[in-house]
């Protein structure tokens, strides 16, 4: 299959806000359709790119030592962590639940921590290595992102349901701000990479290279 | 304009591809890099208004009946959407509860509210006032928009309180159960057409 005509090769530029193909020639920098501002590629996407991913590791750390989850029952208190709840699922015998809370609390994050640190450093060296898997592994971490709010979701429910005074109650701790932070963060990370450095290496033709570290 | 209308850019990697008619169930691929370009519309405006409006009552049910309900020893409580957030803003970590209340409850919201505003003036073939902005608007809430994740979460939580108490799964479930499934479906990239159509 011939390679197909390049946005750049034909003076046109993608709008983001409505997916309308817009002519760069006459020197417009808002979409003629919707009013959104024109990018050939994002602002700073790589900077940027990195940025939020390394503070969401930051975040990861307290997100995974300091506890998600106070339980006092009749009397008794106790702390849980993340880990502590996939563990005591597993124990339980339901090792399917803990597979669910394991995959989207822990499997989740990392799996993209390490795809963005991968897909950042490959657009950074302009690499033209593999550009189709990666463009797929990108989609992917758009598609898995948010689904690491799990977590968050099922500790607010947990505690705003066992509110039985005197028998138990079960109270939302610190660990769950960061933890919900490094999902927004690793959301954010993903959302100002461009997709399209990808191809701007320089081995294919008529990508261009704006908005790569320069 | 009408050459540029039929123009599609692939947004992964800025390959260029005219529009080409595709089947019921059919998408179209870019070559390069293999993502999708467009599906095939299977809704039109007025079903797609149909559905907002089904979304908008279901959205109803899903804030304003409890999630579940549980019961210990003669003592219950019951939660809704709407206490899971609240009980998340008590204390140092209230940031996270306007994150939560975006996710399952804001961008939800707003979404249905602005699908039956632009789509009740397309029925009629105009362009809703405040068109653009409200197609921005529902381009940006989208990763935003956390139901189904919501979904799971209730389930996972029925499972993990079930060992220790009653659980009741209540109204508010169901909806939000029916709820996600259908803004997936109305809410998705393909409303964008609707610039074409109005």
């Amino acid at each position: 299959m011939s390679t197909p005509a390049l946005a750049d090769e034909l003076g046109l530029c993608l709008c983001h806000g409505c997916g309308h193909a817009c002519e760069l020639s006459r020197h417009v920098h808002a979409c003629e359709r919707c009013g959104a501002p024109l990018h050939r590629r994002k602002t700073n996407a790589i900077a940027r790119g990195w940025a939020f991913l390394v503070a969401a590791l930051v975040f990861y750390v307290p997100a995974n030592l300091l506890p998600v989850m106070h339980t006092e029952m009749l009397g008794s208190g106790s702390d849980s962590t993340i880990g502590g709840g996939v563990v005591e699922f597993w124990e339980h015998g339901a090792w399917d639940i803990a597979l669910i809370i394991f995959i989207a609390s822990m499997g989740v994050p990392a799996v993209k921590f390490f795809s963005l640190g991968l897909l950042l450093y490959t657009a950074q060296r302009r690499s033209s290595w593999a550009c189709r898997q990666r463009s797929q592994l990108y989609r992917g971490v758009e598609l898995i992102g948010y689904w690491s709010m799990l977590d968050v979701i099922v500790v607010a429910l947990v505690a705003a349901l066992v509110q039985l005074r005197g028998l138990g109650t079960i109270e939302p701790r610190a660990g769950i701000l960061f933890f919900g932070m490094v999902v927004v963060l690793t959301m954010f990370s993903a959302m100002s990479f461009d997709p399209r450095l990808i191809w701007d290496s320089p081995g294919n033709d008529g990508g261009r290279t704006d908005g790569a570290s320069e | 304009m009408s050459q540029s209308q039929a123009l599609i850019i692939c947004e992964y990697c800025d390959a260029v591809y005219q529009r080409m008619p595709v089947h019921k169930h059919q998408h179209a691929l870019c070559v390069r890099c293999g993502g999708v370009l467009y599906r095939h519309k299977s809704l039109t405006i007025q079903q797609r208004l149909a559905l907002s409006v089904t979304g908008a009552v279901l959205l109803i049910f899903a804030n304003a009946y409890p999630v579940m309900t549980i019961g210990m020893q003669g003592l219950s409580n019951s939660a809704t959407l709407w206490d899971s957030v609240l009980i998340l803003s008590i204390g140092s970590i209230t940031f996270i509860a306007l994150v939560m209340a975006l996710a399952i409850i804001f961008a939800p919201v707003l979404q249905i509210a602005l699908l039956c505003w632009v789509l009740s003036f397309a029925v009629a073939g105009r362009r809703a006032p405040g068109f653009a902005t409200s197609m921005r608007c529902l381009e940006g809430l989208r990763p935003w928009s956390m139901l189904e994740v919501g979904l799971l979460g209730a389930l996972v939580a029925v499972i993990k309180l079930a060992g220790l108490l009653e659980v009741i799964p209540g109204i508010g479930l169901v909806a939000l159960a029916a709820l996600s499934m259908l803004i997936i479906y109305i809410a998705g990239r393909d409303i964008r057409d609707l610039w074409e159509q109005v």
